[in-house]
C-alpha cells in the first residue's frame, strides 16, 4: 500500500468515526442522563457519568405513575395489530397475486389509490368515522383501523408473485380447496415475507402516535407514545424533569431496539422492499 | 408468461376462484374502505359544512356552507388565514432545508459505507440507521433535552467559546440575522396574512431543531436505499470509466449518480411527502410555539378541530395540505422525468470519441 492510499484510508475512517460518534453520542447521553439527578442533568448535560448514579427516574416511572398502564396498552395494540396484519395482508396479497377473479384489477387499482393518501391528512377524517361508529375511546377504535395496511398487502403480493406456482397447482389437482392451499402450503413458504410484515407492523404500531390521539381520550387507553408525548410537553405538569422523560423514552425504545438488533439483516431488506413495493 | 401458464392449467381447478378471491380480499376491502375511503368522503362533507363537533355531522342541524371554510382559511383576512399562512411558511422552510440535506447526507453516508475494503461496515451502517427505528416521540424527547438552553449542544458550543441560542424557545427567523425592524415595503405587503418580511426570514431557530432532527432520523433509512442501489451498479461500467482515466470525483458525478436516478427520485419523493406531514414532533415538543413559528399545517388542522372546535376549517386545511402534497409530487415527477440527453451535454463525449484516439 502506498503512502497516499494509507492517508486516504485514514481520512475515510476519521470521517466515518466522527459521523458515527455524532449519531451514537446522543443515545449515550440519553442513557447516562436517565441515571442522573435533576440538578446533575442540567449542570453536566454532556457527561456520560452521573455525579451520583440514581435509579430514581425509573422507580418513579414504574412505581408512581400511569407508565405501566401505557406499556400495557401499547403491548395490547401492537400484538393485535401485528397478528391482524400478518393474517389479512397475506390473505389479500395472495388473492391479488394468484386468484383470477372478476374485479381483481379494480381492487388493485383501488389499493394503489388508497396508498397515495398521506396519513396526516386522515387525522380528522378518521376521528369522524371512529366517533360515528361509536368506537371512540375503546380498544376496538385503537386496533381496528390499523388491522390492514396497504403497503403490507403490496409486499405480500410481490412475494407471492415471486414464488413458483407449480406446488399449489399440484395440491389443487389433488382436490384441496383454496383456503387449504393457502393455509397449509403457501403460508409456510412465505415465512421470509411474513417476518418482514411482523417487523414493519410491530415497529409501526408500537411507534404510532397520531392515530391514538384522535381515537382515544381517557387515561386508561393512553399508549406509551401518547403518554410520553404528554409527559414531554408538560401536560402532566412534570416540569423539567429530564431524567424522568429520558428514562421513559428509553423504556419505550427498548422493544424496537431489540427487534432491530435481532433482525438487523432482515430489516435492511425490509425497508427496501417496502419502498420498492 | 402468466398467459402461457393460464392456458396450460386444467380448467376445473379455476372454479370458485371468484368467490374465494372476493372472500380473501374482503377484510382488506372493508377495513380500508371504512377507515380510509369513508373518512375522506366524510371529511370532505365536514369541510363544506358548519358542523361544530357535537353529534353526528349528518344530523339535521348541520348545514351546507359551500366553500366558506376554505375561504376563511385562504382569504378570510382574520386570524385563521394568518395562522394558516404562518404554518405554510414554517413548513415550506422545513421542506426546503430538510429534503436536500437529508438526500445529500444519506447519499454521502451510503458512498462511504459502500467501500469494498471498509472494516466495520456493519457497525457504521447500524450506527447511522439506528435513529430511524426509534419512535418520533422518543427522539423528540431526546432532542428537547439536547437542545435545551443548558443542554448538551450548548455545552458543546460553550467548549468552543460560543454562546448558544435558546433553541426551542427562540422565535427569530434565521435569515433575519438578528435584525429587529423591517423595510416598510416588506412589512406592509402580506401573503396569506403573513408579511413578506416573515416569509423571507427563514425558519425560526426553534424550527431548526426539528430540521436537524429530521435529517438525523431519516438519513439512515435513505442511506439504505442508496446502498441497495449502489450495490446493483455494475462493476464493469465503473472499470471502463477508470480505464478511460476518469478520477473518483468524475466517476461519481458522471457514472454513478446518473445510474442512481430512480433511487434519487424515490428518496426525494418520500422526503417531500414526509416533509409536509410534520405532526408527531410538534405535538410532542413545542405545539407550535414560540410565537407560532413551529406551527405546521398538519398540527394546525388538528388544533383547529380538536382544540378550537372549528371542524370545518380543520378539515379544509387537511384537504389543502393533501393538494399541496400531490402537487409537489407531480411537479417533482415532471422535473426529474427521463429526458433525452441534450446535444450540449453529449458533446464532450463525442469529442473524445472522434478525437486523437
Amino acid at each position: 500500500m502506498s503512502a497516499r492510499r494509507i492517508a486516504a484510508a485514514s481520512v475515510l475512517y476519521a470521517v466515518l468515526l466522527v459521523l458515527a460518534l455524532v449519531y451514537i453520542y446522543p443515545f449515550l447521553i440519553q442513557v447516562a442522563t436517565s441515571f442522573k439527578t435533576n440538578a446533575d442533568a442540567t449542570a453536566n448535560p454532556l457527561s456520560l457519568l452521573p455525579a451520583t448514579a440514581t435509579t430514581e427516574a425509573y422507580t418513579k416511572l414504574f412505581g408512581n405513575s400511569d407508565f405501566p398502564t401505557w406499556i400495557k396498552n401499547s403491548v395490547i395494540v401492537t400484538v393485535f395489530v401485528t397478528a391482524g396484519r400478518v393474517f389479512f395482508d397475506s390473505l389479500a396479497g395472495y388473492a391479488l397475486a394468484r386468484l383470477r377473479f372478476r374485479g381483481r384489477r379494480v381492487v388493485f387499482a383501488g389499493l394503489v389509490a388508497v396508498m397515495s393518501v398521506p396519513a396526516v391528512v386522515l387525522l380528522i377524517p378518521k376521528f369522524l368515522v371512529i366517533n360515528t361508529l361509536g368506537i371512540y375511546d375503546s380498544y376496538t377504535g385503537m386496533v381496528l383501523p390499523l388491522l390492514v395496511d396497504a403497503a403490507g398487502v403490496f409486499i405480500m403480493k410481490n412475494f407471492f408473485e415471486s414464488i413458483p406456482v407449480s406446488v399449489e397447482e399440484q395440491a389443487r389437482i389433488d382436490g384441496a380447496g383454496t383456503f387449504r392451499v393457502f393455509a397449509s402450503i403457501v403460508l409456510p413458504m412465505a415465512r421470509p415475507a411474513l417476518v418482514t410484515i411482523i417487523i414493519l407492523s410491530f415497529q409501526g404500531s408500537w411507534n404510532e402516535l397520531a392515530h391514538f390521539i384522535v381515537s382515544t381520550q381517557s387515561p386508561e387507553f393512553t399508549t406509551l407514545t401518547k403518554g410520553v408525548a404528554q409527559l414531554a410537553n408538560g401536560q402532566l405538569s412534570q416540569g423539567r424533569q429530564y431524567p424522568l422523560k429520558l428514562a421513559a423514552a428509553i423504556v419505550m425504545t427498548i422493544p424496537v431496539a431489540v427487534l432491530f438488533f435481532v433482525f438487523q439483516r432482515r430489516i435492511v431488506t425490509a425497508s427496501e422492499g417496502a419502498v420498492k413495493g | 408468461m402468466s398467459h402461457a401458464l393460464q392456458r396450460s392449467r386444467p380448467a376445473g381447478i379455476r372454479r370458485g376462484e371468484t368467490a374465494s378471491g372476493w372472500l380473501f380480499t374482503a377484510p382488506m376491502l372493508v377495513l380500508l374502505g371504512l377507515f380510509l375511503v369513508v373518512p375522506v368522503l366524510m371529511a370532505l362533507w365536514v369541510s363544506v359544512s358548519d358542523w361544530g363537533g357535537r353529534g353526528s355531522p349528518f344530523s339535521g342541524g348541520v348545514s351546507f356552507v359551500g366553500l366558506k371554510n376554505y375561504a376563511t382559511v385562504l382569504l378570510g383576512g382574520g386570524l385563521a388565514e394568518q395562522d394558516f399562512g404562518t404554518s405554510l411558511r414554517n413548513n415550506a422552510w422545513y421542506v426546503i432545508l430538510v429534503v436536500p440535506t437529508q438526500t445529500a447526507l444519506s447519499l454521502f453516508l451510503a458512498v462511504l459505507v459502500n467501500r469494498q475494503v471498509l472494516r466495520g461496515r456493519g457497525f457504521f451502517r447500524t450506527a447511522f440507521y439506528f435513529p430511524s427505528v426509534t419512535s418520533s416521540v422518543a427522539i423528540t424527547v431526546l432532542f428537547l433535552f439536547l437542545f435545551s438552553t443548558s443542554g448538551a449542544v450548548n455545552g458543546l458550543l460553550g467548549w468552543l467559546g460560543l454562546n448558544g441560542p435558546n433553541w426551542i424557545n427562540d422565535p427569530d427567523g434565521i435569515f433575519h440575522f438578528g435584525a429587529d425592524s423591517a423595510p416598510a415595503v416588506l412589512e406592509e405587503n402580506t401573503i396569506l396574512g403573513v408579511p413578506i418580511w416573515d416569509w423571507i426570514g427563514g425558519p425560526s431557530v426553534a424550527m431548526c431543531v426539528y430540521i436537524i432532527m429530521a435529517v438525523f432520523t431519516t438519513s439512515g433509512t435513505f442511506m439504505l436505499l442508496f446502498l441497495a442501489a449502489l450495490q446493483n451498479i455494475s462493476v464493469e461500467v465503473q472499470e471502463a470509466a477508470m480505464v478511460d482515466g476518469a478520477n473518483g470525483w468524475q466517476r461519481f458525478w458522471r457514472v454513478t449518480l446518473p445510474q442512481l436516478r430512480p433511487t434519487l427520485f424515490t428518496v426525494l419523493t418520500l422526503g417531500l411527502i414526509g416533509g409536509w406531514q410534520v405532526f408527531d414532533q410538534i405535538y410532542t415538543g413545542t405545539r407550535g410555539q414560540p410565537a407560532k413559528t413551529t406551527l405546521t399545517p398538519a398540527y394546525l388542522s388538528y388544533q383547529a378541530s380538536f382544540t378550537d372546535q372549528e371542524w370545518g376549517q380543520g378539515a379544509a386545511i387537511a384537504f389543502i395540505l393533501f393538494v399541496i402534497i400531490v402537487a409537489f409530487t407531480l411537479l417533482q415527477r415532471w422535473a426529474l422525468r427521463e429526458r433525452p440527453v441534450s446535444r450540449r451535454r453529449m458533446r464532450p463525449y463525442q469529442d473524445t470519441r472522434g478525437g486523437a484516439r
